[in-house]
C-alpha cells in the first residue's frame, strides 16, 4: 500500500476556504491520510510563507517536505501519485480531460468572482450585477454539466471528479449566500440538473465530513463584510 | 488516440497562439493555420469559442478546445507517444511547471503588456519593476527546473520553456517601445543564457514572429486603443 504515515502529507488551509475545500476532497476521496495545519484567520504562519513564497496563499500541499501550491494544481497531483487508491479523478480520454480543464478555469475565472461580488459589492445595484453574471455562469456549467455528464450523476461520470470538487467546494457559500440575501442561485426550474447534482455532492460522505456548515459561513460573512464596510479605501 | 485533421485559429502576434504553434511543432504534427481577426471575429471563432471568442483555438476533427494552456497539455495527452513528452512525467515536475505556466500568464505577461498600456510614467516605472521582479523569479525555477540543462523541460523543449517562450518577442518589443532593459544578464543571467538557446530552435525561429513587427503593432495598440502618448 503506497504511503506511510501521517507525516508524509500536511495540508496548510483554513476551515472556510473553498480552495481548501477542495483540496480536502482529493485527498479524502483517495483516502490520503494527512496532517491539517490550520491558519488563523488575519495571519500567515511562517510556514505559509516559506512554503509559498510567490503568493502567501492556502491551500499548500506538503508531500515529503516538497510544498504544492494553487487548489487545481494540487488536485491533479494528488491523482497524479496516488494513482492506485480511490477513483481516478481525470477521465481518461485527453478530450474529456480538456473539458474538465477548460470549465475549472471558467469557474475560477468568471463564476468565482462574481459569486464573492454578490458579498464585496458596495452598492445594492453592484450586487445586484453581481448575482446577475453569477446566475449566467451558472446557466452556463447547467449546459455544459448535460453534454459532459452523460447522464450519470456527476461531472465526473460515476464518481467525483477535477470539476464536481472545483465547483462543487463552493456550494457551502453559495448556500450562505442564499440564505443572508433571500434569493435563489441554484434553481430547479432554470438549473435543474446542477441542484440534482448539488446534492449528489453534498450528500457524498467524504464531502459532507469537508463542506463548512451553512449557518458558519453566514456568521462569517457578516464579519467579513463589517470590515469591508468600516476598512478605509484603497487608494 | 484519436485521429483528424487538426485547425489552429490564432493571431500572429499572440503568444497564447505561438505557444500551441510551439508544441505542434515539437511534436512533429501538421496542422492548418488560419489566422484571425480579433477586430471581426470569424464564423469559425464564434462558433468553437462562444464563451471567450478569443483565439487560440485548436479544432482537432469535432473537437474544439478553447484556452492555451488546457490546448498545450491535450496535444501532450492526446498524443503521447508521438514525439517528446512537452510536461515532466514525474507528478511532482508536473505540478512545478503547471505552478510556473500560471505564473508567466498571471505575473508576467500582465506586467509587460502593463508597461506599453501606462499613461504615466509612475505607472510605466511600477510595471518595469514587475517585470524584473517577475524574471527573477523565472531566474529562481529555472534554475531549479532545468538542473543544469539547456530548457525548464531539460534536454528538451516542455511546458514552461513554450508558456515563457512565446512571450518573447512581446518583451522584446517592450524593451524597444519603453525604452528599459527588461531581460539583464546581470540580473538573470540563467535566463538570459536559456533565450539565447531558446531563439536559436527550430521550434523558436518557426513560431516567433518579428520583433520588429510586433514592436511595430504594440506602437500601433498604445496610440490607437490604449490612449498612450508615445515617447518622443
Amino acid at each position: 500500500m503506497a504511503g506511510s504515515g501521517t507525516s508524509d502529507v500536511k495540508l496548510l488551509g483554513a476551515w472556510a476556504s473553498p480552495y481548501v475545500v477542495r483540496a480536502r476532497i482529493a485527498l479524502n476521496l483517495k483516502e490520503v491520510q494527512y496532517e491539517f495545519l490550520e491558519e488563523q484567520f488575519g495571519t500567515k504562519s511562517e510556514l505559509l510563507l516559506k512554503s509559498n513564497p510567490i503568493y502567501k496563499k492556502i491551500p499548500v500541499l506538503i508531500h515529503d517536505e516538497k510544498p504544492v501550491c494553487e487548489s487545481m494544481i494540487i488536485v491533479q497531483y494528488i491523482d497524479d501519485v496516488w494513482i492506485n487508491s480511490g477513483p481516478a479523478l481525470m477521465p481518461a480520454d485527453a478530450y474529456d480531460r480538456a473539458l474538465q480543464r477548460f470549465w475549472t478555469v471558467y469557474v475560477d475565472d468568471k463564476f468565482v468572482p462574481s459569486l464573492f461580488g454578490i458579498m464585496r459589492s458596495p452598492t445594492e445595484e453592484a450586487k445586484a450585477e453581481a448575482k446577475e453574471q453569477a446566475l449566467a455562469s451558472l446557466q452556463l456549467l447547467e449546459e455544459a454539466f448535460g453534454k459532459i455528464s452523460k447522464g450519470k450523476p456527476f461531472f465526473g461520470g460515476d464518481t467525483i471528479g477535477y470539476l464536481d470538487i472545483a465547483l462543487g467546494s463552493f456550494l457551502g457559500w453559495m448556500k450562505a449566500f442564499e440564505e443572508m440575501n433571500g434569493f435563489k442561485l441554484l434553481d430547479d426550474t432554470k438549473t435543474p440538473l446542477l441542484c440534482a447534482w448539488a446534492d449528489n455532492f453534498c450528500n457524498n460522505e467524504v464531502v459532507g465530513a469537508v463542506i463548512p456548515e451553512t449557518a458558519k459561513l453566514v456568521e462569517l460573512a457578516k464579519v467579513m463584510q463589517a470590515r469591508y464596510k468600516s476598512a478605509p479605501p484603497a487608494n | 488516440m484519436v485521429e483528424g485533421e487538426i485547425k489552429l485559429l490564432g493571431t500572429w502576434p499572440s503568444p497564447f497562439a505561438i505557444r500551441v504553434k510551439m508544441v505542434l511543432e515539437q511534436k512533429g504534427l501538421s496542422y492548418e493555420y488560419l489566422e484571425d481577426d480579433l477586430l471581426n471575429k470569424s464564423e469559425l471563432l464564434l462558433k468553437h469559442n462562444p464563451i471567450y471568442k478569443k483565439v487560440p483555438v485548436l479544432i482537432h476533427g469535432d473537437r474544439a478546445i478553447c484556452e492555451s494552456l488546457v490546448i498545450l497539455q491535450y496535444i501532450d495527452e492526446n498524443w503521447s507517444k508521438t514525439g517528446l513528452p512537452v510536461l515532466p512525467v514525474d507528478p511532482y515536475e508536473r505540478a512545478i511547471a503547471r505552478f510556473w505556466a500560471i505564473y508567466v500568464d498571471d505575473k508576467l505577461v500582465t506586467s509587460f503588456i502593463g508597461i506599453l498600456k501606462a499613461t504615466t510614467e509612475e505607472a510605466k516605472a511600477e510595471k518595469i519593476a514587475d517585470t524584473h521582479a517577475a524574471l527573477e523569479l523565472l531566474e529562481g525555477a529555472f534554475k531549479k527546473c532545468s538542473a543544469g540543462k539547456d530548457f525548464f523541460g531539460g534536454d528538451s523543449i516542455g511546458y514552461i520553456d513554450v508558456t515563457l517562450g512565446s512571450c518573447l518577442a512581446w518583451i522584446k518589443a517592450a524593451e524597444r517601445i519603453s525604452g528599459a532593459q527588461l531581460l539583464d544578464e546581470t540580473k538573470v543571467p540563467l535566463l538570459m543564457e536559456w533565450v539565447n538557446l531558446f531563439l536559436a530552435t527550430d521550434c523558436a525561429k518557426r513560431t516567433l514572429p518579428d520583433v520588429e513587427r510586433v514592436e511595430k503593432y504594440g506602437r500601433y495598440l498604445q496610440v490607437t486603443r490604449w490612449n498612450v502618448v508615445p515617447a518622443k
